[in-house]
């Protein structure tokens, strides 16, 4: 009976295909594509401001909410957030992905690869309240800072109206400093498998033709590297953009795009608004993403 | 090993040292948390803590709300799991044998839900199931999970494909087994630890995640909304303390163990083919 079946479907290679796709397809499909679907769909429909109902008609009133001054700042908040972490991230990602592809031993860059993945899956929120307790004004990072006498420059750094706040643990300069750690490994290891992949005859070939190692450097290992930073950077930035943990967890008053969308649907029951906000970051990635395309990332992901 | 793709050079000091901080800064504050569940401090972090305490593991054990967020958190991942395992190998066999048109679109679709910021999976499922007036409950949590674990067993189980030889299935199939042998006697064994890793990550993925279900769970109160409930208004600092540690904990042995499978196969890949 199974020999019977086997060969059946052995001489009917669509219907095997159709057997194997269609169920994650037809998932994916149906329940990923048309939720998305249903966000573009909601984010044209509004909200009647005095009787608090969705008003399901083709309307472009929503969006037109999401240019008034308030919304557009907050756009501006968040994309610069974004672009801050990603370009810190470059920075401190560089020399641990240097070190494990140029200079560690196959074992310890079996370890060491192991070190950066694991916190890239523990968990997020775990990893955002550690750093809750490390920020808290009475916490690990004033008591070093004390130590070291470092307070007046804290102080000042919080005094700034743009960065500041009352304590680190609500203060968008916490926030920063949170991000950049959270999606360090997301930059790690692009960056790391870009690395990997500059033949090492051609750092001997730029040697030989008298390059010292900084010309090197500059020349043939940092331009090499570059689609391995634009493609982590493709997750620092879109990690960034959406986050609401983040800020509802150390910000202010100040909203970031996932905290508007977050407080528009729950506490506001606005969910065209929430939808029209949303389709903000959905262009901004898709332009990224086809930058980024560009610039090569996609052959170092 | 024969092939070094390293230089053999040494590192200047400078650059291990940087090395060595970035790789501190990585995994310091997650000891943090180890740290912080023995403290006696019920109202603030104080550092250095006051004291040590084990109190607040027997307080949190007898929390009937955390220990009913914990099995609701388990019980999803299992879920979630077992359907990422089932449509991730699915779609990755079919990737992996045939070619089609759009063949190219169906490792987008999938990846989609990780590339795009976790806000908007979470936000249009909201939409979907407001719109069509679906009560929230135990399964609009796991169809919002499956929707993004799907593709780490995908990804595992289609690199595990491509590093098999496709003549052990035709040897298999001229050796007289039928498609069903064949798969349980030759397929599987060779997908078995990719399995196994891409289940365990899709197991932490889901295990740990917030956003998209702060979206899907409506009233109900996974271990991950217990903790953020707990980050934006703190009732119970010692527990939550607790609470994080035990999430470090369940996802910690699942993420090490896959990225040890992984490694290891690709080591023995790479002698394989050399």
């Amino acid at each position: 009976m199974l020999s019977r079946i086997s060969t059946y479907l052995f001489l009917r290679p669509r219907l095997v295909l159709l057997l194997l796709l269609g169920p994650p397809l037809l998932y994916m499909l149906v329940v990923y594509l048309g939720s998305l679907f249903a966000l573009l769909v909601n984010s044209f429909f509004y909200l009647e401001e005095f009787t608090g109902l969705i008003v399901r008609e083709f309307t472009l009133r929503t969006y037109a909410l999401i240019f008034n001054p308030a919304n557009r700042e907050i756009f501006f908040r968040t994309t610069l957030m974004a672009a801050a972490v990603t370009v810190t991230d470059a920075l401190l990602a560089f020399p641990l992905a240097y070190y494990i592809a140029r200079f560690a031993s196959p074992r310890l860059k079996t370890w060491l690869l192991i070190a950066v993945t694991i916190p890239l899956w523990s968990s997020y929120l775990v990893r955002v309240y550690a750093w809750k307790l490390i920020l808290a004004k009475e916490g690990i990072l004033s008591w070093f800072i004390n130590l070291l006498h470092l307070n007046p420059i804290l102080d000042w750094l919080l005094s700034i109206p743009a960065i500041g706040g009352s304590s680190l643990s609500l203060s968008p300069l916490g926030m920063f400093i949170v991000f950049a750690y959270i999606w360090l490994p997301y930059m790690i290891i692009p960056v790391q498998t870009a690395l990997e992949r500059v033949p090492n005859s051609l750092l001997e070939a730029s040697g030989d033709l008298g390059a010292k190692p900084y010309q090197t450097f500059r020349n043939v290992i940092l331009p090499l590297a570059f689609p391995g930073v634009v493609a982590g950077s493709i997750f620092t930035f879109s990690l960034t953009l959406g986050d609401f943990i983040v800020p509802l967890s150390l910000g202010n008053s100040k909203f970031f795009i996932g905290q508007a969308v977050y407080s528009y649907q729950g506490t506001g029951g606005n969910i065209p608004l929430a939808a029209a906000m949303t389709m903000g970051p959905v262009v901004i990635m898709v332009i990224y993403l086809l930058v980024a395309r560009k610039l090569g990332a996609f052959d170092a992901l | 090993m024969r092939s070094k793709s390293y230089s053999g050079a040494q590192a200047s000091w400078g650059l291990k040292i940087a090395a060595f901080l970035t790789l501190l800064f990585l995994h310091v504050p997650i000891w943090i948390i180890f740290l912080y569940s023995f403290t006696p401090d019920e109202t603030t972090y104080t550092f250095p803590l006051p004291g040590f305490t084990t109190r607040w593991f027997g307080v949190a054990l007898g929390r009937s709300d955390l220990w009913s967020a914990l099995t609701l958190s388990l019980r999803v991942a299992a879920v979630a799991t077992l359907a990422a395992l089932v449509l991730g190998t699915l779609a990755a066999a079919a990737v992996y044998r045939s070619n089609f048109f759009g063949k190219e679109s169906v490792s987008f679709l999938l990846v989609l839900p990780i590339a795009l910021p976790g806000i908007v999976t979470g936000i249009a499922l909201r939409t979907a199931i407001g719109g069509l007036e679906i009560p929230f409950s135990f399964w609009t949590i796991v169809i919002g999970h499956a929707t993004f674990c799907v593709v780490v067993v995908y990804n595992n189980v289609l690199a595990r494909f491509r590093r098999t030889s496709g003549s052990l299935v035709e040897a298999s199939m001229d050796l007289g087994a039928n498609a069903f042998q064949t798969f349980r006697y030759v397929i599987f064994p060779n997908i078995a630890t990719a399995l196994l890793a891409g289940g365990m990550l899709a197991f932490a993925l889901s295990f740990d995640e917030v956003i998209v279900t702060t979206f899907t769970s409506g009233q109900q109160t996974t271990l991950p909304i217990w903790i953020f409930s707990q980050l934006t208004r703190p009732r119970d600092r010692p527990v939550t303390n607790v609470a994080a540690l035990i999430v470090i904990l369940i996802t910690f042995v699942p993420i090490f163990l896959a990225q040890r499978l992984t490694a290891e196969s690709s080591e023995t890949g790479e002698s394989k083919s050399g």
